[in-house]
């Protein structure tokens, strides 16, 4: 999916206006509203559903779990008591946390001055650069799966934090590289200057001016590597053992094997609605800024 | 001149700058000294996470290299090669991939444009429906594969009968190209509906006044100048849909003849830890990736050929 999240702008998509922009067209096709009305209320009912079902299967108590109704008949919230007292769900999902926000920190930043010289900058290498970002977030992960099992338990890496961050900053990177540059493109810099002209320090110009037009876009840039990051399962599955380091993704897959959970479904329910509620929020709050950094590259070509 | 004009590598890059590009050649020198010095941490540290294991996977891809018998590893070529390519599991994981690969980017596409045309039309609920056609994104896929494979499952699933899909092989790679479906269209649809904001309303007012139905503007005006961004969206989630290996895992483990090459290539580096022989085969997935990615860009080059040709 993430890497997907990355536009091509040098394959040339022939576009121009950006996301945020296109909702005038829309507006004036008021007359055959009907059908464009069912087909929103699809397309929710379509992105709820599953949830909706895992949300009723983490509310009913074990026996209830095939009773195959939507709404539980003897609504608990056992299943969550379970998963908060076990210790299988909690430290995986306090490394999920940590290794998520620490690999978003680094690839926001790292990347945040590799996307303003994009942006703003002449430097020799630059498409290359952005070309090889695009080449290395579309190659398949298990490709590298071998070598890093191997290097990392030599240098003692495997199972470990830093052992998972290294590689999911592969994937981060470019990922993050290519919607910041594609948001600071946006920025009309020329304010910066304007600033200046008005009396304001260069220090003020950027913090008052230029600051609060990027920062949304590096939010947006941010959610979308941390999602990234937060959805991997086959780096997890591979490059730990244990608890030190097992991510909510590889800990979820393992419940049906522990003996803990004899019928893991409610707790496997009630852990994927714990992880995915944060994600709906984040994306309820920055949804406009989300959609034009997915689709960045391929609106501007 | 400066920064404003950087081509991509098929030159076709136009982009909408509004930066400043007034420079003599002393400040365009310190610009590109500035312009390397930002962009070299992240050019570095790409190149040390991937070029680095890469190379080391191809490497390892060319001896014996098992770690339960770890005195006998030993140069043998491209024996690794031959003994994956002769084999009948790994063709069967080249089938299954490309069947899950196929038919859900078609079903996707189809899906996707629906949702692409009604998102960019609806004027009732436009934020509800876009903020929650981002959930199916946002969900981890696992998650996402969980929640198909219990509503499927006979135990605990609501399907009338019980019938149990995930027993047999078409309802095994059924349910896991619904949940692909599922969990990828929204990307598909947002990268579509882009396109489509760059479709001139004024066309499709024109096609109005000359009396085409709305079937006939769709396939005469809206899909033909939104080529670009149909052809961008095929192009991720292919290369996407190829490497699939979460909902396989999760789902069937690969049973039924759905273990794909992601899946293949995980059991022989992790679970039985021939690094040698799981090494080939992910450097044989990686060129297949190449492959498809390389057959694309040819599309495109064609494509927007004619579509220049055309304006």
């Amino acid at each position: 999916m993430t890497a997907a999240t990355i536009g091509a702008e040098q394959l040339g998509a022939r576009t121009e206006p950006s996301q945020g922009k296109t909702t005038k067209g829309a507006s004036r096709q008021s007359g055959s509203g009907a059908i464009w009305k069912i087909g929103t209320a699809v397309i929710v009912l379509y992105a709820l559903f599953p949830v909706l079902w895992i949300a009723s299967l983490s509310l009913k108590p074990a026996a209830d779990v095939g009773d195959g109704k939507l709404i539980p008949a003897n609504p608990t919230l056992e299943n969550y008591q379970d998963i908060f007292t076990s210790g299988e769900f909690v430290r995986p999902l306090i490394n999920s946390i940590g290794i998520s926000l620490i690999t978003t920190l680094i690839a926001v930043v790292v990347a945040a001055f590799a996307a303003y010289a994009i942006a703003r900058l002449d430097f020799p290498g630059k498409t290359l650069l952005l070309s090889g970002a695009l080449a290395i977030a579309m190659f398949p992960p298990v490709s590298i799966i071998g070598p890093l099992f191997n290097i990392w338990r030599a240098t003692g890496l495997y199972d470990t934090w830093p052992g998972l961050i290294l590689p999911y900053m592969t994937f981060a990177l470019p990922l993050a590289i290519w919607t910041l540059a594609a948001f600071f493109r946006e920025i009309p810099w020329d304010l910066e200057q304007a600033a200046q002209v008005d009396g304001a320090t260069p220090y003020q110009a950027f913090r008052k001016v230029i600051l609060p037009l990027a920062l949304p876009g590096v939010f947006a840039s941010a959610i979308i590597v941390f999602i990234f990051c937060w959805n991997d399962f086959l780096f997890a599955i591979s490059l730990t053992s244990t608890e030190a380091a097992r991510t909510v993704p590889a800990a979820t897959a393992f419940f049906t094997a522990s003996s803990n959970f004899i019928n893991p479904t409610g707790q496997i329910a009630a852990a994927a609605i714990v992880v995915t509620v944060p994600i709906i929020i984040m994306v309820l709050i920055f949804q406009r800024r989300i959609v034009a950094g997915l689709t960045a590259g391929a609106v501007k070509g | 001149m400066t920064a404003t004009t950087s081509a991509g590598p098929t030159g076709g890059e136009k982009i909408a700058q509004r930066v400043p590009h007034k420079r003599g050649t002393d400040r365009a020198q310190a610009e590109r000294r500035l312009g390397l010095k930002l962009a070299a941490p992240a050019a570095i540290l790409m190149l040390l996470v991937t070029a680095y294991p890469i190379g080391y996977a191809v490497y390892l891809s060319l001896f014996r290299y098992d770690l339960r018998v770890p005195g006998e590893n030993e140069f043998i070529g491209l024996s690794n090669y031959a003994l994956v390519l002769s084999s009948g599991i790994f063709w069967q994981g080249v089938l299954a991939t490309t069947i899950i690969t196929v038919v859900s980017v078609a079903i996707e596409l189809v899906i996707g444009l629906a949702f692409a045309l009604v998102m960019h039309r609806a004027i009732f609920g436009r934020r509800t429906v876009r903020t929650s056609i981002l959930i199916p994104y946002g969900i981890i896929t696992v998650i996402a594969a969980f929640a198909f494979r219990f509503a499927v499952s006979p135990d605990t699933g609501f399907l009338p009968g019980d019938p149990n899909p995930l027993g047999s092989q078409f309802g095994s790679f059924a349910t896991i190209i619904i949940t692909e479906v599922w969990k990828t269209t929204p990307f598909m649809s947002l990268l579509l509906l882009a396109g489509l904001a760059t479709v001139p309303e004024e066309l499709q007012e024109a096609a109005k006044v000359d009396g085409a139905t709305a079937w006939q503007r769709l396939w005469k005006v809206t899909l033909p100048n939104m080529k670009g961004a149909i052809l961008v969206a095929l192009l991720f989630r292919t290369l996407d849909a190829f490497r699939i290996f979460d909902t396989v895992y999760v789902q069937t483990a690969g049973a039924n003849d759905t273990q794909t090459l992601s899946g293949l290539g995980y059991n022989a580096l992790i679970t039985r830890v021939n690094l040698g022989l799981g090494s080939a085969i992910s450097v044989l997935l990686f060129l297949f990736i190449i492959v498809i990615a390389f057959v694309f860009v040819k599309g495109f080059k064609t494509n927007l050929g004619t579509v220049k040709g055309g304006d």
